[in-house]
């Protein structure tokens, strides 16, 4: 076994050095961090935007004194429920027929408003009318009892916590930590597809195979590409943090995961770690068994779509914790990491992670070894029926 | 994953380096090993001959533990799992291959790596073989820069810098000019003299005669020879070639019933009685001897005759699952 390891760090240091050493691997690192730039950037846009006026605009076409009431009444509401709560209104001339007015092309209101308080008219397309219906209603109404209203103060009793909000920030921490997962593996995992193509194009598999078990390159080459990640996550994550940083105090206000944030945080590498070790053995035991760069690029968007499955069952399973669906994402190696990421934000159990992540580890083992099976039976063309050889030395 | 790989050493005394038994090693249908038996004594030179298709890569790599056999037996160093044995086998595969973008010495330690040597010693000799050869301005040159003797002089370095005790080289000469060929067997030589087992597969029988101090002729998927070159130049009876100033009489009658002519000169082979009596008749009958030799076959001969009457008789036996190329 320690030969297989030897065997495997060499194969190891070998990619890691062929990897991280080569110049293509600054254009890999800075990649990414273009989205990271631009959501920053679009952030702030997308928060400008958001500020401008988005509210639809209601024309009024009732006498002037309800007209005045009913902008009045709209000021009294928006003083309390925010400017963006209550449509705009807009005097416009009163017409015989608001139809017509609204067919114009130069009205620049969705809806209008005829009538009187009383008896109000709102005249606009079937979907406007759904959505302003209620908002108009309470603007007549405030508009009628204008002497007479009055806005009951509401005295505020602060907590420090709450446990519905903590069991749904908790959740929100899981699911951020669960996309950034998928995200990351997504990102890296499809590399190790075409993998030991270099080998089998240059020939030099038939050194590696006549030196060191076939386990050790698959081993090998995962290894590699986990380390090769993790620089990745490092430089990655530094920068985004240096950015948080930079922006203000945001991560403050996030609620501690269940199990803490130091375990957390340990939780999530070691499930990244998982994830990614678990889809790696399978595309690298897919990838082995193409011959050219073309199959690798066609086997990709089958896989792609197959990780998009992965993520989507895990997505839907945690958001009822203890489920059959969830437990089923739990024990399902390949959505196993992505589901128990959201269990360890929800729930303080440390257990069920220890019995996780030894069973993520079997199959990780399991996969590579048939993948080593089908390799050397396909590839090779050594070895007979591969399952009976599962549990065999590796020596050859 | 499973079991433990460790390196033992191989039993002490152990007389074959390399042993097959009853080997078969099938593609689909096609036998490209077909029951070999083989015994590599430590320390030899040992060739395998054979013309293309004949199986002897199928059988090296068989015996490295590249690839299983259907049937048989293999012991590597004494062992039966020969990947245990990697630590002291080099092996130069007959499709050379290196990592483009690596640099010479590291490639030659990356190959001593793999077979067990710390990567700082590996660096350490690649450097020290390659300044010993001349070839000191490449040490820090990636594979992609070097032109093919050189990067296959690179690959020879690696399957030797571990110091290896068994050298298995398939089709080494091929593709390098005849200066890297003599360079090459010297090299052979040299690891022979240091008690290294060689083994190699070739289809050209001059180095093999050369060099080897036993070899078998492979053809077919079977070893149809095995023994010393002496041995398989033993099987052919010497050539005559006679040149008369006569061109009949009674002499005529004391040439072997085989013997043809062309161009004045008549070849046969060496009588099993000795030439004196075919002398003495000549002189009898007034041949007029104008020439005479007796040339003794080569091994190319041998390899002719052995390799080729194999081919023929599988030919003649027109076995359908034969057809296909050997992996």
């Amino acid at each position: 076994m320690r030969h297989l390891w030897r065997a495997a760090f060499v194969i190891a240091r070998r990619d890691f050095t062929a990897v991280v050493l080569s110049r293509t691997f600054i254009l890999f690192l800075l990649g990414p961090l273009l989205p990271i730039l631009i959501g920053f950037a679009f952030g702030g846009l997308g928060s400008k935007i958001s500020s401008t006026d988005l509210r639809p605009v209601v024309g009024i076409a009732m006498s002037a004194a309800d007209n005045g009431a009913i902008e009045r009444a709209r000021d009294g509401l928006t003083q309390r429920m925010g400017d963006q709560a209550l449509p705009h209104l807009r005097p416009v001339p009163r017409a015989p027929d608001p139809r017509a007015q609204l067919a114009r092309p130069d009205s620049a209101v969705v809806a209008i408003l005829s009538g009187s308080l009383a008896h109000p008219v709102l005249t606009g397309k079937a979907e406007d009318l759904d959505h302003l219906q209620g908002d108009v209603s309470l603007l007549a109404s405030a508009a009628l009892a204008e002497r007479s209203l009055r806005f009951v103060a509401v005295d505020r009793q602060e907590v420090a916590t709450s446990h519905g909000a903590q069991a749904q920030g908790q959740l929100v921490i899981g699911r951020i930590a669960q996309v950034v997962m998928f995200f990351l593996t997504i990102l890296l995992a499809g590399m190790i597809l075409s993998n030991l193509v270099e080998e089998k194009t240059n020939k030099i598999i038939e050194i590696l195979a006549a030196a060191v078990p076939i386990d050790a390159i698959f081993l090998g080459k995962l290894m590699a590409m986990l380390a090769m990640s993790f620089v990745g996550i490092l430089f990655w994550g530094g920068t985004a943090l240096l950015l948080l940083i930079m922006l203000g105090d945001g991560v403050a206000n996030l609620p501690a995961p269940a199990v803490g944030w130091p375990l957390f945080l340990l939780l999530a590498i070691v499930y990244f770690a998982m994830a990614y070790t678990l889809l790696g053995s399978l595309f690298l035991g897919i990838g082995a068994q193409a011959t050219t760069v073309r199959e690798v690029q066609t086997l990709n968007m089958p896989i792609t779509m197959g990780q998009m499955l992965i993520f989507f069952f895990a997505s839907y399973a945690v958001d009822h914790m203890g489920s059959p669906a969830e437990i089923a994402a739990c024990i399902f190696p390949w959505s196993s990491p992505f589901a128990m990421i959201v269990r360890a934000a929800q729930d303080g159990a440390v257990w069920p992670h220890l019995v996780a992540i030894v069973w993520q580890a079997a199959f990780v083992a399991l996969i590579i070894r048939v993948g080593v099976l089908l390799f050397r039976r396909h590839v090779m063309q050594s070895g007979g029926r591969w399952w009976r050889r599962l549990f065999r030395p590796t020596t050859g | 994953m499973i079991g433990d790989t460790q390196a033992p050493a191989s039993a002490p005394h152990q007389p074959y380096a390399v042993e097959g038994h009853g080997l078969v090693k099938t593609f689909g249908r096609f036998r490209a090993v077909d029951g070999i038996d083989i015994a590599v004594p430590v320390g030899a030179i040992y060739g395998i001959l054979g013309p293309n298709g004949a199986g002897k890569t199928t059988l090296l790599r068989t015996l490295l533990g590249i690839i299983d056999p259907d049937e048989g037996e293999r012991r590597l160093l004494g062992d039966a799992a020969p990947l245990r044995m990697a630590p002291n086998v080099g092996y130069l595969p007959e499709e050379r291959g290196l990592y483009p973008s690596m640099k010479a010495f590291e490639a030659i330690a990356f190959m001593g790596a793999l077979r067990g040597l710390p990567l700082a010693e590996g660096r350490r000799r690649a450097k020290a073989m390659l300044e010993g050869h001349g070839l000191g301005a490449a040490i820090d040159k990636p594979i992609r820069q070097l032109s093919k003797g050189m990067a296959q002089t690179v690959q020879l370095f690696g399957t030797i810098v571990h110091e290896p005790r068994l050298i298995v080289l398939d089709e080494p000469f091929s593709g390098l000019d005849a200066i890297n060929q003599e360079k090459l067997e010297a090299l052979i030589r040299e690891q022979a003299r240091k008690g290294v087992t060689i083994l190699f597969s070739t289809h050209v029988i001059a180095h093999a005669d050369r060099l080897c101090e036993r070899i078998a002729i492979v053809a077919g998927g079977r070893i149809h020879f095995e023994g010393t070159p002496a041995h398989a130049r033993d099987r052919l009876r010497a050539q005559v070639r006679l040149r008369t100033r006569a061109a009949d009489g009674g002499w005529r009658g004391a040439l072997p019933p085989d013997a043809t002519t062309e161009d004045g000169t008549w070849h046969f082979a060496l009588p099993d009685e000795g030439i004196e009596p075919l002398l003495r008749a000549l002189i009898d009958g007034q041949a007029g001897i104008e020439s005479l030799s007796i040339e003794r076959p080569g091994l190319h001969d041998a390899f002719v005759a052995i390799a080729g009457a194999a081919v023929a008789r599988q030919m003649r036996d027109d076995r359908p699952d034969r057809t296909e190329d050997a992996a």
